[in-house]
């Protein structure tokens, strides 16, 4: 028995080492090529400067830009995950026929509209609605592209709470939102914090949803303003796209360990008992 | 529900139809399209170009998504659970890496791993001179992918897994199962359902996945291109965004039948092996 | 129940909402078309233009950002104050892809929006004329713009970059001209001489031959294949084409699997085939491009054709991509030649081919006077010099040409040398389609696929292109 557990822990930590160096192999010119002051698409020990960071501050829209991602991506998010979690959660306790096709439907029309040829039709219906250059505008359309998604995973969370807590919640006087609030949402919060993550994640990646609706280059996000570091020829000025990417990195790593630690994934069985 | 109708189904609907019509974003069809009926569709279906794409998309979409990243996304979150919370950390944070980086970077960092003459894999292995994106296209994207996407899969396999509820582990372990017993009776009713979305989503992804195009650019000879990069190059670099949008619908009838043939693998109609209700079957 | 019927219910309606959205977008399509009224508010005391480019301040193009944002703006709006006018001028920036440049100002042109005045590239003039997009300056601005005198200092052939169907849609912003680009130390290696000038496609393959000997060195790439888009057709397959005697599109007519095509194409056979003079490998690379770039500035590659850009932009040492600090001794440059001399277009003994940006102005534009004002302050003598005190470029006009060139002798020679001697693609909205074709028949050469067989492949792609549309000559 000690053997066998034995290799179980060395199995596990030669899976984590495998992942480790797979997974960080080609993160390697990402540690470089910012701070070389002459990268080419090759891992090598930088000639070290900080000269790409410097330009990058002094630029007008880079750092600013990063705040822009912030703000769409927590904005999407945030409806996001209200709306999703409304929606999962009626859609869970709710008996409609159909229900789960309706909603996969709504899952594929998704992937139509965050396509390249609804890109028109966006735009248009943005234009009649005054919603471009707006960020307000980026926000919604990038959410009516999410919810779907969010509602689809999250349901599963809803479906796998049982249905007593409410009851005896429902016993004490609480209204459905309460119940929604102090029952349900701790219980699903795993799931929440995989919607909040992965919203995060598509949004602070999308350019072409903002690139296209927004104008004055103050108010693009991050995932925009990387591609001004081409030349006029499309070559890539590699120092300050590495170097960005960086930058553009951070704030996301920092957004999922925090949600990790604070939300976590670590969920111990619902309700304390 | 208004944000859905408004920012989804209006679009949408609108996309579908401008798949029935020559609509292109300049020339001539821009100002005045015409209806053409389905013709974009026979247009595609008897494109030979567009059936190897297809072809291509669907071993990839299986390698990449279906085998590759759910099962190292799940085999990510099993195994994290038990290791010390720094060094899961480290592995959490370098795989969730991989996924937020702009695809724009990423293919830099492939690039730089898979390069002919001054690749890291090449200096790694000794290989020096091999063209890995050339001379195993397919192969490089499906590793690529993988890469790219398991994040997800272990994010929302690590909720999962959080939401099983620990007595049922206690009591596994009293009765004395092991790894696999413990998957299958235990891991697995509990979370068929979230199998089930994860596979349904990583394919409806995988099919619009665009990122290797940055890589292979569909190359050599069309090798890598897959349905995302096949649907951008007639949408964008042809501009027939109608013949695009028309794509779009088949490759959702696809994903249709794909979620048909999910179901019946893993939903409500095969009973749970241990008769405990599962989420799937409540929902019927 | 309740939230299947509302969302029945909202879809009904937005389906509704929908054609009738429609129906508007078709209405202001037709209204763009012919440009408005060209004296509308031509007596404002109150003006706002918008100048809408690909360039952004740090980033893309950088120094023409900077150009409109310190020089144009503030002159501009100096000079209307003092007739009385209060101008306002913005400047939408973009650092983006081409494409996506043109897909964004294709949206707002076709939604009936977008700045005053819009940089484009000049191979776009056909589509979005078509398109309804755009329209020929005289319509948009009224006469006064046939009485513009820098018309004059515009070579008939950089104008034809904005035209289209024989009107001017825009004034061209820029020019360039391509060139064989060498490797000068590779050369003295090889025993070549410091000033090699090619006559014909046999003395390249020579000197390709020469430099073989060296070891680690590639003699010459000319782009092939689809990855490398535009530049394959740009940089490869059309100047040689032109080097034949022939053009892609000549007479209304597309050229097919012509004895000039499949000459071209044979080229690409000696060179990328048996003898491998070329890299066939890096023809099929995603970033194949950079790679040649950063070869050609590692002195590990002998000949590229490229357009001055290479020079600007590329290896210069000032802030190039793949900067070379000894560029002025190391790097030197050919004119293209014909096949065989006087085998070129026309008769020429040497060849090149040129692409070109200008600027046009909105359709929709609420000021039309203004904007065409600002569009001839922007294409002044005195705004190009402003603009060349920080890096020299290739301006239109031959005025400044002659004097703002003088201390850059690559410049220099592709004005006064490869400009009379180039030639344009057809500014028609088939063409981006045809050029991928021109792509794939190369890349197929260099793949191993012979010149005949990649000849008649390109044949029925662009059969298949063309359609009933046009004609195919053989």
């Amino acid at each position: 028995m000690s053997v066998r557990a034995a290799l179980g822990v060395i199995g596990r930590y030669v899976f984590a080492g495998f992942v480790l160096v797979f997974f960080a192999l080609p993160l390697l010119w990402l540690l470089t090529a910012p701070f070389d002051s002459a990268p080419s698409v090759q891992v090598s020990v930088p000639d070290f400067t900080l000269e790409n960071f410097r330009t990058l501050w002094d630029n007008p829209y880079a750092m600013r830009s990063l705040g822009n991602s912030v703000i769409i991506a927590a904005g999407t998010m945030a409806i996001t995950l209200v709306l999703a979690a409304l929606a999962s959660y009626a859609l869970s306790r709710v008996r409609i026929p159909g229900r789960d096709t309706l909603l996969y439907l709504l899952l594929l029309l998704s992937s139509i509209v965050t396509g390249t040829a609804a890109m028109v039709p966006t735009f248009l219906l943005m234009t009649e609605l005054g919603l471009i250059d707006r960020q307000l505008g980026v926000v919604l359309v990038l959410t009516g592209g999410l919810l779907p998604t969010a509602i689809f995973i999250l349901k599963d969370f809803m479906d796998s709470t049982p249905r007593s807590y409410e009851e005896s919640a429902r016993v004490f006087g609480a209204s459905s939102l309460q119940i929604l609030r102090h029952v349900v949402v701790p219980i699903a919060r795993p799931g929440l914090a995989t919607i909040a993550v992965w919203a995060v994640v598509q949004v602070w990646g999308n350019f072409l949803v903002p690139f296209i609706l927004l104008r004055s280059p103050e108010q693009q996000p991050a995932a925009v303003v990387m591609f001004t570091f081409y030349t006029e020829g499309g070559q890539p000025n590699l120092g300050l796209i590495s170097t960005f990417s960086l930058l553009f990195s951070i704030p996301v790593v920092a957004m999922y360990l925090f949600v990790n630690r604070r939300y976590g994934f670590r969920f111990h069985g619902g309700i304390k008992r | 529900m208004l944000v859905i109708a408004v920012f989804l189904l209006f679009p949408a609907i609108w996309t579908l139809y401008l798949g029935l019509t020559n609509w292109r974003l300049t020339g001539l069809a821009a100002r005045e399209p015409d209806f053409v009926g389905l013709e974009n569709y026979t247009d595609a279906l008897s494109d030979p170009d567009f059936r190897n794409s297809l072809l291509l998309t669907l071993v990839f979409v299986f390698f990449s998504a279906i085998v590759g990243q759910s099962i190292l996304g799940f085999a990510l979150a099993w195994i994290a659970r038990k290791l010390r919370p720094a060094l899961r950390s480290v592995v959490e944070t370098v795989v969730l890496l991989a996924w937020i980086i702009p695809a724009s970077v990423v293919a830099f960092l492939w690039l730089a791993l898979l390069d002919r003459r001054e690749g890291t894999l090449n200096a790694l292995l000794g290989t020096d001179g091999t063209a890995w994106l050339l001379e195993y296209p397919m192969q490089s994207i499906i590793v690529f992918n993988i890469w790219n996407g398991t994040a997800f899969s272990m994010l929302l396999f690590s909720s999962a897994l959080a939401s099983v509820p620990p007595s049922q582990f206690e009591t596994a372990r009293m009765a004395g199962a092991g790894t696999f017993a413990t998957l299958r009776d235990v891991v697995l009713p509990n979370i068929r359902g979230h199998i089930l979305t994860n596979t349904l989503l990583i394919t409806l992804w995988t099919f619009n996945v665009f990122a290797p195009y940055l890589i292979t650019a569909g190359g050599p000879q069309g090798r890598t291109e897959i349905l995302g990069v096949y649907i951008y190059r007639v949408a964008l670099r042809d501009g027939a965004l109608g013949q695009g949008a028309a794509l779009s619908l088949i490759m959702i009838i696809i994903n249709l039948v794909v979620a048909a043939v999910y179901l019946r693998l893993l939903g409500r109609d095969r009973p749970s092996r241990r008769g405990r209700k599962s989420t799937r079957e409540r929902r019927a | 129940m309740r939230l299947n019927t509302r969302l029945g219910g909202t879809a009904a309606g937005l389906l509704a909402a929908a054609l009738v959205l429609a129906a508007c977008g078709s209405d202001d399509d037709d209204g763009g078309s012919g440009g408005g009224d060209p004296s509308l508010n031509a007596d404002a005391t109150e003006v706002t233009l918008t100048i809408t480019d690909n360039s952004i301040v740090g980033g893309k193009n950088t120094e023409g950002a900077e150009w409109i944002t310190n020089w144009v703006i503030p002159e501009f709006t100096a000079m209307q104050a003092e007739k009385g006018v209060d101008v306002t001028v913005e400047f939408e920036e973009n650092g983006v892809d081409d494409e996506d440049y043109k897909t964004k100002i294709a949206l707002d042109l076709q939604s009936g929006g977008g700045g005053d005045i819009i940089g484009i590239d000049g191979i776009w003039t056909g589509e979005f004329a078509e398109a309804g997009y755009i329209a020929p300056l005289t319509d948009v601005a009224g006469d006064a713009v046939e009485d513009w005198e820098g018309w004059e200092q515009i070579p008939e052939a950089v104008q034809q970059a904005m035209t289209f169907d024989d009107q001017a849609y825009g004034i061209p912003v820029g020019t360039d001209g391509r060139v064989i680009y060498v490797n000068k130390d590779l050369f003295a290696q090889a025993g070549l001489p410091d000033d090699w000038q090619p006559t014909s496609w046999d003395e390249i393959i020579q000197a390709a031959e020469a430099l073989k000997q060296i070891d680690g060195v590639t003699p010459l790439q000319i782009n092939a294949g689809v990855p490398m888009g535009e530049a394959t057709t740009m940089q490869g397959f059309l100047p040689l084409l032109a080097g034949a005697g022939e053009e892609i599109w000549a007479d209304d007519t597309w050229t097919g699997a012509s004895d000039g095509v499949t000459e071209v194409l044979d080229f690409y056979g000696q060179v990328y085939g048996d003898s491998a003079y070329g890299d066939a490998l890096l023809q099929q690379e995603a970033q194949g491009r950079d790679t040649s770039f950063a070869m050609f500035a590692a002195g590990e590659l002998g000949m590229l054709i490229e357009s001055d850009y290479f020079w600007r932009s590329v290896v210069n040492p000032d802030g190039g991509i793949n900067p070379m600090p000894n560029r002025d001794e190391v790097v030197g440059w050919a004119k293209i030649p014909a096949r065989e001399p006087g085998a070129g277009l026309d008769g020429q003994d040497f060849v090149s081919m040129s692409g070109g940006t200008g600027r046009v102005i909105n359709p929709n534009t609420e000021f039309p006077q203004q904007a065409w004002e600002l569009m001839m302050f922007m294409n002044s003598a005195e705004a190009y010099e402003a603009q060349l005190a920080g890096v020299p470029r290739i301006t239109p006009r031959d005025d400044v040409n002659a004097t703002a060139l003088a201390g850059d002798p690559m410049l220099s020679f592709i004005a006064e040398e490869v400009l009379p001697i180039t030639a344009y693609r057809p500014a028609l909205a088939l063409y981006p389609e045809v050029s991928v074709a021109l792509q794939e028949a190369t890349g197929a050469v260099a793949a191993g696929t012979s010149a005949q067989d990649a000849a008649s492949e390109y044949q029925s792609a662009l059969e298949g292109i063309v359609g009933d549309d046009g004609s195919i000559s053989d």
